[in-house]
Protein backbone atom coordinates (compact mmCIF):
# COMPACT_ATOMS: atom_id res chain seq x y z
CA UNK A 1 0.00 0.00 0.00
CA UNK A 2 1.14 3.60 -0.85
CA UNK A 3 -0.39 6.41 0.88
CA UNK A 4 -1.18 10.05 -0.64
CA UNK A 5 -1.82 13.22 0.78
CA UNK A 6 -3.87 15.94 -1.45
CA UNK A 7 -2.84 19.50 0.47
CA UNK A 8 -4.65 23.19 -0.58
CA UNK A 9 -6.25 24.21 -3.70
CA UNK A 10 -5.70 20.49 -4.95
CA UNK A 11 -7.48 18.74 -1.98
CA UNK A 12 -10.69 21.38 -2.13
CA UNK A 13 -11.04 20.60 -6.11
CA UNK A 14 -10.40 16.51 -5.52
CA UNK A 15 -12.66 17.01 -1.73
CA UNK A 16 -10.37 14.51 -1.12
CA UNK A 17 -6.85 15.02 1.47
CA UNK A 18 -5.77 11.66 1.78
CA UNK A 19 -6.02 8.07 0.54
CA UNK A 20 -4.18 4.62 0.61
CA UNK A 21 -3.72 2.56 -2.59
CA UNK A 22 -2.23 -0.34 -3.63
CA UNK A 23 1.18 -1.08 -4.41
CA UNK A 24 1.94 -2.14 -8.31
CA UNK A 25 4.63 -1.94 -10.81
CA UNK A 26 1.52 0.09 -12.65
CA UNK A 27 2.48 2.95 -10.27
CA UNK A 28 5.64 2.49 -9.22
CA UNK A 29 7.04 6.23 -10.53
CA UNK A 30 5.43 9.83 -10.24
CA UNK A 31 4.49 9.91 -13.28
CA UNK A 32 2.90 6.74 -13.78
CA UNK A 33 0.78 7.41 -10.15
CA UNK A 34 -0.16 10.83 -11.54
CA UNK A 35 -1.90 9.48 -15.35
CA UNK A 36 -3.32 6.39 -13.03
CA UNK A 37 -5.04 9.01 -11.42
CA UNK A 38 -6.07 11.30 -13.51
CA UNK A 39 -7.46 7.95 -15.60
CA UNK A 40 -10.06 8.09 -12.54
CA UNK A 41 -11.91 11.28 -14.73
CA UNK A 42 -13.69 14.25 -13.49
CA UNK A 43 -12.96 15.53 -10.85
CA UNK A 44 -9.38 14.09 -10.98
CA UNK A 45 -8.31 14.68 -14.57
CA UNK A 46 -9.31 18.22 -14.65
CA UNK A 47 -7.77 19.22 -11.00
CA UNK A 48 -4.47 17.41 -11.99
CA UNK A 49 -4.02 18.78 -15.41
CA UNK A 50 -5.22 22.11 -14.65
CA UNK A 51 -3.54 22.95 -10.81
CA UNK A 52 0.48 23.56 -10.80
CA UNK A 53 1.49 20.76 -9.58
CA UNK A 54 4.50 19.67 -6.82
CA UNK A 55 5.11 16.60 -5.60
CA UNK A 56 7.01 15.06 -2.57
CA UNK A 57 8.09 11.21 -1.75
CA UNK A 58 8.45 10.45 2.07
CA UNK A 59 8.46 13.90 3.01
CA UNK A 60 10.93 15.65 0.60
CA UNK A 61 10.19 17.45 -2.46
CA UNK A 62 10.74 14.67 -5.66
CA UNK A 63 10.78 14.95 -9.42
CA UNK A 64 7.97 12.97 -11.83
CA UNK A 65 10.68 10.72 -12.81
CA UNK A 66 11.16 10.19 -9.08
CA UNK A 67 10.52 5.94 -8.31
CA UNK A 68 8.25 4.84 -5.52
CA UNK A 69 8.49 1.96 -3.62
CA UNK A 70 5.51 -0.20 -1.07
CA UNK A 71 4.96 1.73 1.74
CA UNK A 72 5.66 5.35 0.29
CA UNK A 73 3.92 8.60 1.41
CA UNK A 74 3.51 10.51 -1.75
CA UNK A 75 1.84 13.70 -1.65
CA UNK A 76 0.72 16.73 -4.67
CA UNK A 77 0.57 20.14 -3.98
CA UNK A 78 0.10 23.62 -5.01
CA UNK A 79 3.22 25.57 -5.35
CA UNK A 80 3.87 26.72 -1.77
CA UNK A 81 2.84 29.92 -0.25
CA UNK A 82 4.47 30.47 3.22
CA UNK A 83 6.44 32.95 4.64
CA UNK B 1 15.46 25.31 16.69
CA UNK B 2 11.93 25.41 14.18
CA UNK B 3 8.62 25.73 15.59
CA UNK B 4 5.74 25.36 13.98
CA UNK B 5 2.50 27.13 15.89
CA UNK B 6 -0.70 28.44 15.80
CA UNK B 7 0.35 31.13 18.99
CA UNK B 8 1.84 34.07 18.48
CA UNK B 9 5.76 34.77 19.44
CA UNK B 10 7.42 36.63 21.25
CA UNK B 11 10.64 38.99 18.95
CA UNK B 12 11.95 39.82 22.49
CA UNK B 13 12.01 35.99 23.34
CA UNK B 14 13.06 34.83 20.07
CA UNK B 15 16.27 37.58 20.27
CA UNK B 16 17.29 36.78 23.70
CA UNK B 17 17.47 33.19 23.50
CA UNK B 18 19.67 33.65 20.13
CA UNK B 19 21.78 36.06 22.12
CA UNK B 20 22.29 32.71 24.97
CA UNK B 21 25.51 32.35 22.32
CA UNK B 22 27.27 35.37 23.51
CA UNK B 23 30.04 36.78 23.59
CA UNK B 24 31.26 33.71 21.03
CA UNK B 25 28.69 35.58 18.84
CA UNK B 26 29.27 39.15 17.39
CA UNK B 27 25.88 39.29 15.12
CA UNK B 28 21.90 38.82 15.36
CA UNK B 29 19.86 39.13 11.98
CA UNK B 30 16.23 38.55 12.52
CA UNK B 31 13.56 38.90 10.18
CA UNK B 32 9.65 39.07 11.03
CA UNK B 33 7.18 38.90 8.68
CA UNK B 34 3.45 40.23 9.28
CA UNK B 35 0.64 39.39 7.26
CA UNK B 36 -0.62 42.01 5.00
CA UNK B 37 -4.10 43.55 4.43
CA UNK B 38 -4.07 43.45 0.24
CA UNK B 39 -2.86 40.42 -2.05
CA UNK B 40 -0.25 41.65 -4.63
CA UNK B 41 -1.11 38.67 -7.20
CA UNK B 42 -4.58 38.63 -7.16
CA UNK B 43 -5.53 42.13 -6.96
CA UNK B 44 -8.07 43.82 -8.95
CA UNK B 45 -9.13 46.97 -10.06
CA UNK B 46 -10.72 47.90 -6.67
CA UNK B 47 -7.87 45.78 -4.68
CA UNK B 48 -10.27 43.68 -2.80
CA UNK B 49 -9.07 44.02 0.93
CA UNK B 50 -7.92 40.96 2.91
CA UNK B 51 -9.90 40.22 5.94
CA UNK B 52 -8.00 37.33 7.24
CA UNK B 53 -5.63 34.51 6.38
CA UNK B 54 -5.75 31.00 7.01
CA UNK B 55 -2.53 28.89 6.87
CA UNK B 56 -2.22 25.07 6.33
CA UNK B 57 0.63 23.14 5.98
CA UNK B 58 1.88 19.43 5.82
CA UNK B 59 3.15 18.28 9.18
CA UNK B 60 6.36 16.22 9.47
CA UNK B 61 7.00 17.54 6.31
CA UNK B 62 7.44 21.28 6.94
CA UNK B 63 9.60 20.40 9.66
CA UNK B 64 11.97 18.51 7.61
CA UNK B 65 12.12 20.90 4.99
CA UNK B 66 12.73 24.14 6.94
CA UNK B 67 16.00 21.44 8.86
CA UNK B 68 17.37 20.42 5.61
CA UNK B 69 17.30 24.50 4.19
CA UNK B 70 18.97 25.66 7.40
CA UNK B 71 21.31 23.11 7.45
CA UNK B 72 22.50 24.23 3.86
CA UNK B 73 22.31 27.64 5.19
CA UNK B 74 25.16 26.32 7.61
CA UNK B 75 27.30 24.61 5.31
CA UNK B 76 27.63 27.81 3.16
CA UNK B 77 27.71 30.35 5.81
CA UNK B 78 29.87 30.41 9.29
CA UNK B 79 26.75 30.74 11.65
CA UNK B 80 26.48 29.42 14.95
CA UNK B 81 22.36 29.01 15.82
CA UNK B 82 19.15 29.35 14.25
CA UNK B 83 15.55 29.78 15.64
CA UNK B 84 12.37 29.89 12.66
CA UNK B 85 9.00 29.70 13.59
CA UNK B 86 6.18 29.64 11.45
CA UNK B 87 2.43 30.33 12.49
CA UNK B 88 -0.23 28.25 11.13
CA UNK B 89 -3.76 28.74 11.25
CA UNK B 90 -6.62 31.66 11.52
CA UNK B 91 -4.02 34.83 11.80
CA UNK B 92 -5.72 38.87 10.71
CA UNK B 93 -3.65 41.87 8.57
CA UNK B 94 -0.67 42.90 11.29
CA UNK B 95 -0.19 39.59 12.54
CA UNK B 96 3.17 38.71 12.90
CA UNK B 97 3.31 35.09 10.65
CA UNK B 98 6.83 34.24 10.16
CA UNK B 99 10.06 34.56 12.21
CA UNK B 100 13.92 34.04 10.86
CA UNK B 101 16.87 34.38 13.39
CA UNK B 102 20.60 33.78 13.17
CA UNK B 103 23.42 34.33 15.40
CA UNK B 104 27.25 33.88 14.09
CA UNK B 105 30.26 36.09 14.59
CA UNK B 106 30.10 38.45 11.83
CA UNK B 107 27.35 40.13 10.12
CA UNK B 108 28.09 39.28 6.67
CA UNK B 109 26.83 35.59 7.27
CA UNK B 110 24.28 36.44 9.35
CA UNK B 111 22.64 38.51 7.13
CA UNK B 112 23.16 36.60 4.07
CA UNK B 113 21.83 33.24 6.16
CA UNK B 114 18.59 35.23 7.38
CA UNK B 115 17.93 35.71 3.70
CA UNK B 116 18.60 32.49 2.57
CA UNK B 117 16.84 30.50 4.93
CA UNK B 118 13.63 32.91 4.23
CA UNK B 119 14.00 32.80 0.33
CA UNK B 120 13.83 29.19 0.33
CA UNK B 121 11.09 29.04 3.27
CA UNK B 122 8.87 30.91 0.60
CA UNK B 123 9.60 28.29 -2.05
CA UNK B 124 9.92 24.62 -0.65
CA UNK B 125 8.30 24.36 2.85
CA UNK B 126 4.65 23.23 2.50
CA UNK B 127 2.59 25.82 3.22
CA UNK B 128 -0.38 27.22 1.91
CA UNK B 129 -2.30 30.38 2.37
CA UNK B 130 -5.77 30.95 2.18
CA UNK B 131 -7.05 34.51 1.80
CA UNK B 132 -10.77 35.58 3.24
CA UNK B 133 -11.75 38.79 1.63
CA UNK B 134 -15.06 40.26 1.12
CA UNK B 135 -16.23 38.40 -2.20
CA UNK B 136 -14.88 34.87 0.08
CA UNK B 137 -11.93 32.44 0.47
CA UNK B 138 -9.25 31.98 -2.42
CA UNK B 139 -5.93 30.53 -2.01
CA UNK B 140 -3.48 32.63 -2.55
CA UNK B 141 -1.25 31.95 -6.08
CA UNK B 142 2.45 32.00 -5.88
CA UNK B 143 4.63 34.55 -7.39
CA UNK B 144 7.34 34.70 -9.68
CA UNK B 145 9.30 36.80 -7.61
CA UNK B 146 9.28 34.34 -4.56
CA UNK B 147 10.86 32.29 -7.08
CA UNK B 148 13.35 34.50 -8.98
CA UNK B 149 14.51 35.35 -5.16
CA UNK B 150 15.45 31.44 -4.90
CA UNK B 151 16.79 30.94 -7.70
CA UNK B 152 19.60 33.83 -7.30
CA UNK B 153 21.26 31.77 -4.09
CA UNK B 154 21.75 28.85 -6.35
CA UNK B 155 26.05 28.72 -6.90
CA UNK B 156 26.01 26.32 -9.88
Amino acid sequence: MIKILYFARLRDSLNRGEEQLEYSAAINTGEKLLSALKSRGAPWQDALDKTQLLMSVNQTMASPDASIQDGDEVAFFPPVTGG
Amino acid sequence: MISIQQADFDLAAEYQALRADAPSIGAIVTFTGLVRDFNLVESTPENTSVQGLFLEHYPGMTEKSLAAIIETAKTRWSIINTRVVHRIGAMHPGDQIVFVGVNSAHRGDAFAACEFIMDYLKTQAPFWKKELTEEGERWVESRDTDQQAAERWKTD
